[in-house]
Parts: C-alpha cells; structure tokens; sequence
C-alpha cells in the first residue's frame, strides 16, 4: 500500500498529504503573526528564519510531491460523486497545487532580492538568482501575503468539503485518504 | 545734496534690484548628491542607508546668504539599506508607509549665515504626512566653474530626528543624516 491505487491513496501520498497540511498551517500562522513582532522580541530573528529554513524544505517536500503525483498512479476521483462535484475536486485541487508554489516562489523571492541566499537552518543554503525584477521585495511580498491568504481560504472550502463528505454523505472521500 | 541724491537714488535702485542670487539645480542626474542616515543598532553600532531617488532645487548667492532657499522632494521608495527584506520593512507601514506618503519633502524658511560658509538652514520636513521644523547644519565646500561649461556649488550638511516624533511604532531613538548636495547653475 505505498502506491496510490485506483480508490484509495497509498502510504505514500498520505504522508505527504498530512505532512503538508499540518507544515502549511503552521507556515501560515507563524508568518501572520512574526510581521508584527517588536523588535525587542526574542522571537524577532528566530521566527522568521525557522518560516524560511522550514518553508525551503517544505519547497523541496512539495516538489517531490508533485514529482511522485506524477509518475505513480493517483486516485480516479469518486464515481459516486456528481460530475459537478468530480470536476470541482479536480479545479480545487489545482488552485491548492498551484498557489501553495506561487507561496513558495514568492517566499523564495522575497529573502533572496538582495542576492543573499536563504539558510535553511544551519544545514544549507540555498542560493540567490539574483534580483529578477525591480522593487522585487515588494511584490513578491505581496504576492506572498496574498497568495498566502487565498490559499487559507480555499483550504477551508476544502476541509468543509471533506468534513461534508464524511458526516453528511457518509461517502468513501475522507476514509480513503486516512486509513 | 547732489551726493545724498546719489546715495539715495543708489539706495533706491539697489532695493528694487536686489543682487539676483543664482538658481540651482541639485545634481541628481550625475549623481553628486546623495541623503545618508544612521540609526544605532541596539545602542552597539551604527547601521547606515540612503535614499537614492529625490531632486531638489537651490538659490544661494555667497554676497546675501541668508537670501538662501532650498527644497527638496524625496522618493521614500527608493531607501536602501543594502538588504531587501529590512528595505521592504522600512518601506511598509510600520516604518515610510509610502504606499500612502511616497514623498518626503524638505521646504527651507529661514537660513542664518554663521560665517566662515557656514549656514544653519532651518526649515519644514514633511515626512509621512508629519511636519516637523529641522534645522540642517551646513557647510559650503566650494564653487565654481565646472569643466564643461557650467558652474556648479555645493554644500555639506547634518542634522538629527528623533523617530518618536514620526511616530513610529519602534522607536530606536534618534536618525542622523548626512547630506551632500552639489547644485548646477540654471
Ligand atoms: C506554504 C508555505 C508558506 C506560507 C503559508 C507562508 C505564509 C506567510 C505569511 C502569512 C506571511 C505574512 C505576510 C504578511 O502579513 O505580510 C509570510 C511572510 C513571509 N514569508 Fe512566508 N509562507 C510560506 C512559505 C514561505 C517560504 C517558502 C518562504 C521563503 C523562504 C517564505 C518567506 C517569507 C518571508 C520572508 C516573509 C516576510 C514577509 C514580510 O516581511 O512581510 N515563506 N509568509
Ligand atoms: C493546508 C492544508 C491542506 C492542503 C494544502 C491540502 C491539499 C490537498 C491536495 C492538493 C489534495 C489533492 C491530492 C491529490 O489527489 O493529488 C488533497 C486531498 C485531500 N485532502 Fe487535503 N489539504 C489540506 C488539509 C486537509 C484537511 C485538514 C483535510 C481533512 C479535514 C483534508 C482532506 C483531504 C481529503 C479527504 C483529500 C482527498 C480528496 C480526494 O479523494 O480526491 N485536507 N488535499
């Protein structure tokens, strides 16, 4: 059962699955609450250099991610559900793909505008390319911020639709990606 | 009579036409100007940037120089500190906020001649919407004709803010400017 099979998702995908989520959330909530620290903070160096060590790696996890997605088999989607539904598990699956890269790129772009490579704990680093565009501080910071945002809002939609699934339609949707 | 007709006709025409003090403007095209600060870091050392965007345009005649005027707008964008994430900090709202004040501008009102080229140039700074009267002390380096045909002065100065009177949210005490102006003869 490391594979994803036709109905249910493998070892593998699971782990990465809940891995993933638990890191974002916490990415999330450690971001949105280290811009407002005080200077004097203990935490005012310490946050955002675990923020970035942890999402370079999580950049590095989800790239493996995607790579595994792709040449192993994944899950059809549940013949049980309308293809209305079918079709918005697929799109919403993409947005939540798509965005939480633009999360990391941007991420990656902020720290590195300067030319200053990130250090991901005291491990490695990973290096600049450079300042690609003008003011790229910023609008990778926005880009950032609001990605950040928007990908927050769609996993709600997302655990509201899984949660949905399994109290309300009883269906097979959240069992298969936990046992 | 006839010499005090004179003097007084003199006097008169010299009220009505005063000496033109000569206009220029600051050379930020050749980049012969620059607005340096510093800030202590942690009261262990001093942590230096500059604004490289801004213009500005002065009048000084060496004969009336407390005639002198100044005015100067700076692109509060463009600070740079020589790190991206700081810069865009000092940029965001907890520090410029120049998504809402992107100028900063400096309006002289009065300039006092200390002798020896020295000025004490007093005067409106306008910086996040907050006026405050600073005082810059000044120091002419010297004028003269350029090589290609214009005439140039410039000026050296310093003067200090105290970051609670911008009301900043971190308060690191005072700035410290260092500002180097050459100016070229419209
Ligand atoms: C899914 C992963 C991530 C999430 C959910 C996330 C979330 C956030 C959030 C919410 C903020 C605060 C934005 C604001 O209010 O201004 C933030 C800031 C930041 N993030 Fe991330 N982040 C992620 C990954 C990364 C990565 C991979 C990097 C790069 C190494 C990174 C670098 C930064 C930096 C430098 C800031 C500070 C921006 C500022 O000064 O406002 N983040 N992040
Ligand atoms: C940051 C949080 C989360 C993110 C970014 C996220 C992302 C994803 C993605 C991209 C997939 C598609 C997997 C694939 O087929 O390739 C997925 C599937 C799934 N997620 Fe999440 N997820 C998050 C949190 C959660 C939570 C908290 C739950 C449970 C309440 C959940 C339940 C599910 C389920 C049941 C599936 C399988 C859907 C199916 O059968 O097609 N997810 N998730």
């Amino acid at each position: 059962m490391v594979f994803d099979n036709e109905t249910k998702f493998g070892t593998v995908s699971k782990v990465f699955h809940w891995l993933s989520a638990i890191v974002i959330l916490g990415l999330f909530a450690v971001g949105f609450w280290m811009v407002d620290l005080n200077y004097y903070s203990e935490w005012y160096r310490t946050a955002p250099y675990w923020h970035k060590s942890i999402g370079i790696l999580l950049l590095g996890f989800t790239l493996a991610r995607l790579l595994w997605k792709f040449i192993t088999p994944s899950p059809k989607t549940l013949t049980t559900h309308t293809k209305l539904t079918q079709l918005a598990t697929k799109l919403g699956h993409l947005a939540l793909y798509s965005i939480l890269l633009v999360i990391l790129i941007s991420g990656y772009l902020i720290s590195t505008a300067d030319g200053r490579a990130i250090e991901v704990f005291t491990w490695f680093e990973v290096m600049s390319l450079g300042e690609l565009i003008a003011n790229q501080e910023d609008v990778a910071g926005s880009i950032h911020k609001y990605a950040a945002y928007s990908l927050m809002a769609i996993v709600l939609i997302h655990i509201l639709a899984a949660l949905k699934h399994h109290f309300i339609d009883k269906d097979d949707t959240l069992r298969r990606m936990i046992k | 009579m006839k010499k005090t007709l004179l003097a007084s006709a003199l006097a008169l025409s010299s009220l009505a036409m005063p000496v033109m003090a000569a206009d220029y403007v600051i050379d930020t095209k050749g980049a012969h100007a620059s607005i340096n600060f510093k800030v202590k870091h942690l009261g262990y050392s001093w942590l230096t940037g500059r604004f490289n965007t801004f213009s500005g345009e002065f009048n000084y005649d060496e004969k009336q120089p407390e005639a002198s005027k100044i005015s100067v707008n700076i692109d509060t964008t463009s600070v740079d500190s020589n790190h991206a994430e700081r810069d865009k900090h000092l940029r965001d709202s907890d520090f410029l906020d120049v998504k809402k004040f992107s100028t900063a501008t400096f309006n002289s009102t009065k300039v006092t001649d200390l002798g020896n080229g020295k000025l004490a140039i007093t005067g409106i700074l306008s910086l996040q919407g907050i006026e405050k009267e600073i005082t810059i002390d000044a120091k002419k380096i010297g004028e003269g004709k350029d090589p290609w045909g214009g005439y140039r002065a410039g000026f050296a100065g310093t003067t200090s803010i105290q970051m609670k009177d911008f009301g900043y949210k971190m308060d690191f005490g005072q700035i410290d400017f260092d500002l180097h102006i050459e100016g070229i003869k419209k």
